[in-house]
């Protein structure tokens, strides 16, 4: 039986509401980090509504600390970011092929690992409705808890806000272990991922190596390394989908 | 900051975009050369990793704290803790262990 577009959307704000309400919490860190490197909240939730990514936004704000240059930037983005180019070329698949240019650019607005995940689970082929219902609250809720985050900062006691800023990096290890624990190149990469960025950084002679330098390098060593000592097979796809 | 915020910000939304878009307008079929697929399936796992550690330890008041916040968010996400538990949990770790060290 075909669903109604409007029974498509309400599915979509559903399953976004949770996604919604975690994005308020998680951002609020987020946007303690924007004030911190000097965005005022109005920057900082206009970075969040136009971003809408939480590795790619924080990396970004490492290097606009750091005053790189825009092509530094750009590059640091497409690198923390290219993940959601795995996730594009798959939820291309999971639309319609008859779907038309403007729908596939309004859903493209908002491939976040999360509504990934829940666009990829539903049955069948996925109407853009779907993805707007989920849009309609998730979009929200990342913006104003960013916005919250760089405003209630300021009002907050330091002891709060240096536990709140662990949270963000709470969330990275989310992300991180669970596919660890399944697939054993991915650990033993995390793993040491982490020392070899600890060791560079420690290093005093590679100082002049600025951070955001030392994550674009480490990530394309690292993963390059992987992509040719471990090629990932077609069945391993799904441990992707679940991050 | 000598650079302008707003463009700082247009850049990076600029991109981000694209890199979503792109793949969905324009690719319709999968990417079939292997060794560039596995290396956008690590580019995450590593990028995460390494913007965590060290990082994470002078996010807060004390390294004790976000070392504590670390091994209970590991320990945590391994045993199939959420995106929201996990960061919350740390979040609580760091605040109650800052009552002791701080």
């Amino acid at each position: 039986m075909p669903q109604s577009n409007l029974t498509w959307f309400r599915n979509g704000v559903r399953d976004g509401m949770p996604i919604a309400l975690g994005y308020l919490a998680v951002s609020f860190t987020l946007g303690i980090a924007a004030k911190n490197i000097g965005l005022t909240p109005f920057q900082a939730m206009l970075a969040s509504l136009t971003n809408n990514a939480s590795a790619g936004e924080f990396a970004g704000f490492t290097l606009i600390a750091a005053g790189a240059s825009y092509w530094e930037l750009a590059v640091m983005t497409l690198i923390t970011n290219a993940r959601y180019l795995l996730m594009s070329c798959s939820l291309s698949q999971k639309l319609d092929p008859e779907t038309p240019l403007v729908h596939r650019m309004l859903i493209g607005y908002d491939v976040t690992d999360e509504i990934f995940g829940i666009s990829i689970a539903v049955p069948d082929k996925l109407n853009p409705c779907y993805n707007y219902g989920a849009m309609a609250v998730a979009l929200p809720g990342w913006a104003l808890g960013t916005l919250l985050g760089a405003v209630m900062g300021n009002v907050l006691p330091v002891r709060v806000v240096s536990a709140l800023s662990v949270g963000l990096y709470g969330m990275f290890i989310a992300i991180i272990i669970p596919p660890s624990r399944q697939n054993r190149v991915i650990g033993v990469l995390v793993a040491l991922s982490m020392a070899a960025s600890w060791l560079v950084s420690s290093i005093s002679l590679l100082n002049v190596i600025s951070p955001g330098m030392r994550i674009i390098l480490l990530t394309v060593l690292i993963a390059g390394a992987a992509a040719v000592l471990f090629p990932v097979k077609e069945g391993e796809k799904e441990a992707d989908r679940a991050a | 900051m000598q650079h302008n915020p707003y463009l700082y910000i247009l850049v990076m939304a600029g991109v981000t975009y694209l890199i979503r878009v792109l793949p969905l307008t324009l690719i319709r079929k999968e990417i079939k050369n292997v060794t560039l697929r596995s290396f956008l399936f690590y580019v995450p796992y590593v990028t995460l990793a390494v913007m965590t550690f060290p990082s994470i330890l002078s996010a807060t008041g004390s390294v004790w704290s976000a070392l504590l916040a670390l091994v209970v968010g590991i320990v945590l996400a391994w045993r199939g803790g959420s995106l929201f538990q996990v960061a919350v949990s740390a979040c609580v770790v760091v605040f109650v262990s800052e009552l002791f060290l701080c």
